[in-house]
């Protein structure tokens, strides 16, 4: 839309407002002393005959220029950020690539390789083909809450993990499209754990390692069993419902450890990863993400690039008393593992309680991102994304390990897009920080001083108890939220999946009691700049910057798979299972399933020889908590303020936990 | 561009309508100051309507704080202390239910709610036997049904709109909807 033409739309919404004014009794007059027209005065009916009405009283040329000003002020900001058109780095310009591990047309782990970056090197499914891809089976899985996992395919057989009650189904490929179910495990958790779980009941994969399909389930139990028969092998609980704990994320399995993390930084928990003996379940070590550094696992070899990460027990000594204990920093988010530094990389999620005055300080070690030796889970540098987290940045995203060329050098590199709404491209050999560049509409923050690595916030976003403070952007859940986003070697572009939310916050006392929420904060979101709720960004890492963008009404809530035929595929919350041109953005084939999609796409070589695509359909998680949770839309501020943005989804989508399988004919 | 106050020809009715209103508001509730606590605590309470064979008993036990303004304040209040408020939102719920439909798992009578709050319940309700005295939880027995509706319109308390800044959304606070049988469409709150 052009400029000018928005400003005639927002004079007529103007003119609209103060007819609708009219209309519901409040009367315009023109304050005409010395016969010129001055002021118009607003009285509603009531007041017409009390003196106070002066108050009402509005100068005419002030009314003028605010109507001019609010109508000529464009986001410039948010505009300049966005690219101007289709860029692709041109050939000969150097772009980011990675070395690829040998393709088995399989998919062992959620993000497929220990880098993250979903990438598979199949290629009969093409930029020039996929519009003749058609479902050819499904499979229910008798579940009805948001299925945000990833299938995994395995030995010919399929593993399909249901959020809660976590069932796990083997489906045998071998049998052609009928994949009839090999057996099924069911851990029985604990009913009342559901309870518990912030933001639906949702998990995010099994990890194949060892003959062992291993994951996690909503009350705390990390389980293994037996591939091939589903018999179970070992099973530790790790974690307590009573104190708020649950676990949602997908394990990865490094050197002959399970590594896991818990959720609840809306319950007062302190966060950890765990590792897991990968032959008999027994805890190796365990790292918190606040406290004292004997209990962070911080130690001689720890050495973050940047000063204000460095000093003694910084997990205590940013916090008020014992406030570390119940701050949060839970680890339900990715991790990625560089077998040549021997080092694995994850983020912590945001401060407990997400009202800020409660927990003066920078608390360390949340909205962070470690990268620890796996063999002891020694900390060997780490960096905080966002001190004194204000609006809930969890840092928890995922991190891709590529190769970026950077100024005339090769940087191997971690790539983080932060809740916070900045792309962090980070030395991962040394956490220091190359560039950290926006990918959404961002009013909380000016960017990040590449010299001491701190954030520069906007101090009139920092709310107050009983203040509400209004146009956060991005929203709670970030500029991008759990949904993990691939990368292709072959365009060295990364595509996220991510929202555009902004909200108005208050922050009011939080009150700890163990096991209920320990959150402080009224939340209402609502759309950012533009109205759409969701994009799909192809981020240029060697440049910084956008190459394209797709809008998306709703959230997409969904992971992104990129294939060497040069096609993206994700989903969006009403349904549509989507292929796009991984160079262009050029939307290629689309399918509606049958509820909102929140899962991982993949993509494996079947016994035929055959490349498919799947992809699980259920729509839930925190965006969609309203159809999940049949939540009230009354209610703005259900479902942490969610539900405020996501009205209309009921009216697009159903519950229902489905998976599609694609194939050509 | 001389208008005429809309609404001057509206004075008259409009004293009429303050005049009721005075009357009206006169009759809101009678206040007891020296509340002695409920003693009674209800026992034997069904969550299920069905009763083989012929109806036993139907009879409710009666919330003592039913209508008193008082008592739904402070229920509301201790909706956000005991952090009913945040699994349940203001009403319309997250992590739990909402409570402000007219939809009940469990049951929308006083004293199945009381229990609901005592008891816990097994998809996630946490029991808060013995961590609230008795007669706060008729206090929160009072505010969760006037979030339907449930409780006499004379006993509730103003709504607080200082959030209520999207067209369809409720108050922060304190919502206090009046029933609604019906989830009205989602295209109603854009
Ligand atoms: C930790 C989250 C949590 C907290 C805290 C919590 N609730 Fe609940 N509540 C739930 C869940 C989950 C359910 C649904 C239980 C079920 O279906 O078995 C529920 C159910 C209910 C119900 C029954 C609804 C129905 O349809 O029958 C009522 C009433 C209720 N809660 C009131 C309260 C009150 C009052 C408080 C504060 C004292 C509270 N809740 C605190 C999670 C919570």
């Amino acid at each position: 839309m052009s400029v000018a033409r928005e400003q005639v739309e927002c004079l007529h919404h103007s003119l609209i407002i103060l007819l609708c004014l009219a209309a519901r009794g409040y009367a315009f007059r023109d304050d005409a002393r010395n016969g010129r027209f001055r002021a118009l005065i607003f009285t509603h009916p009531m007041t017409l005959r009390m003196s106070y009405e002066r108050r009402f009283r509005v100068p005419f040329r002030f009314l003028l220029l605010v109507t001019l000003a609010a109508c000529t002020r464009e986001d410039v900001a948010s505009r300049a950020r966005e690219p101007a058109a289709p860029a692709l780095p041109a050939s000969g310009t150097p772009r980011a690539t990675v070395t690829l591990d040998a393709e088995d047309g399989q998919w062992t782990r959620a993000a497929k390789s220990l880098s993250g970056i979903r990438y598979s090197q199949l290629a009969q499914i093409t930029a020039d083909n996929v519009r003749n891809l058609r479902p050819v089976w499904t499979f229910s899985t008798s579940v009805l809450r948001g299925h945000e996992e990833a299938p995994l395919v395995v030995n010919n057989t399929m593993y399909i993990l249901t959020p809660y009650p976590n069932l796990l189904y083997a489906l045998d490929l071998t049998k052609g499209d009928s994949a009839p179910t090999k057996w099924m495990y069911n851990p029985k958790p604990q009913s009342e754990a559901q309870g518990v779980a912030c933001c639906d009941v949702v998990n995010r994969g099994p990890v194949f390692a060892n003959g062992s399909i291993i994951f996690n389930t909503l009350d705390n139990h990390v389980i293994a069993v037996d591939a091939a028969t589903g018999a179970e092998k070992w099973n530790t609980k790790v974690g307590e419902i009573n104190n708020g704990e649950t676990m949602t994320m997908s394990p990865l399995v490094v050197k002959n450890m399970v590594l896991v993390g818990n959720s609840g930084g809306e319950m007062g928990v302190r966060g950890w990863l765990k590792a897991l003996d990968l032959g008999s379940g027994s805890v190796r070590w365990t790292a918190y993400s606040t406290g004292p550094d004997s209990e962070v696992l911080i130690g001689a070899r720890f050495k973050p690039h940047y000063p204000k990460d460095r000093g003694k027990d910084l997990g205590v000594s940013t916090w008020t008393g014992a406030q570390w204990k119940i701050g949060g920093g839970t680890v339900w988010g990715w991790i990625s593992y560089d077998p040549t530094l021997n080092l694995v990389y994850y983020g912590t999620a945001n401060p407990g309680p997400w009202n800020p005055d409660q927990r003066p300080g920078d608390n360390k070690w949340t909205s962070s991102i470690f990268a620890r030796d796996p063999d002891t889970g020694e900390a060997v540098w780490a960096y905080q994304m966002s001190p004194h987290d204000l609006h809930d940045y969890d840092g928890v995203n995922e991190n891709l390990l590529i190769d970026v060329p950077w100024k005339g050098q090769t940087r191997h590199v971690l790539i983080h897009p932060d809740r916070n709404g900045y792309v962090y491209m980070m030395d991962r050999a040394t956490g220091e920080v190359l560039s950290a560049e926006p990918f959404v509409h961002i009013t909380t923050t000016h960017g990040v001083d590449l010299a001491n690595g701190m954030l520069r916030y906007e101090p009139s976003k920092h709310g107050r108890v009983g203040e509400v403070v209004r146009d956060i952007c991005p929203a709670s859940p970030g500029g991008k939220d759990w949904q993990p986003s691939s990368f292709s070697p072959r365009t060295g572009l990364v595509y996220l999946p991510h929202q555009n939310l902004c909200q108005d916050s208050e922050g009011l006392e939080a009150n700890y009691i163990a096991g209920t929420p320990y959150v402080g904060m009224n939340v209402v979101m609502t759309a950012g700049p533009g109205g759409n709720r969701g994009e799909l960004t192809a981020w240029d890492p060697a440049a910084g910057r956008a190459a394209w963008k797709l809008t998306e009404d709703l959230p997409v809530w969904s992971g992104t798979l990129a294939t060497a035929g040069d096609v993206v595929f994700y989903g969006t919350m009403d349904g549509w299972f989507k292929a796009v041109d991984a160079r262009t953005g050029a939307k290629l084939w689309q399918y509606k399933t049958g509820s909102g999609i929140i899962g991982q796409p993949m993509t494996y070589r079947g016994p035929d020889g055959k490349q498919y695509v799947a992809i699980m359909s259920g729509v839930g998680g925190w965006a969609g908590a309203i159809v999940a949770g049949n939540l009230d839309p009354r209610d703005s501020t259900a479902a942490l303020g969610m539900v405020a943005a996501m009205k209309d989804l009921p009216s697009k989508t159903t519950k229902g936990g489905t998976l599609y399988v694609f194939a050509l004919p | 561009m001389m208008l005429r106050p809309l609404a001057c020809r509206a004075r008259t009715p409009l004293l009429l309508v303050g005049a009721a209103l005075a009357v009206v508001g006169c009759r809101r509730e009678e206040r007891r100051f020296r509340e002695s606590p409920p003693a009674t605590t209800p026992s034997a309470v069904r969550v299920s309507a069905l009763q083989p064979g012929t109806m036993a008993d139907t009879s409710h036990m009666p919330n003592p704080y039913e209508s008193s303004a008082y008592a739904q304040s402070e229920g509301q209040r201790l909706f956000g202390w005991y952090n009913c408020a945040g699994c349940h939102a203001n009403g319309g719920g997250g992590m739990g239910p909402p409570l402000m439909d007219d939809e009940w798992i469990y049951g929308s009578s006083p004293e199945n709610i009381y229990n609901t709050i005592i008891q816990g319940r097994p998809n996630g309700m946490p029991s808060f036997a013995g961590k609230i005295p008795s007669p706060q939880i008729w206090q929160l027995v009072t505010y969760v049904r006037s979030l339907s509706g449930l409780t006499p319109m004379s006993g509730r308390s103003a709504r607080t709109e200082h959030m209520n800044f999207y067209q369809g959304a409720q108050s922060m606070q304190g919502a206090q909807t009046p029933k609604n049988s019906f989830r009205p469409p989602a295209s109603e709150f854009p």
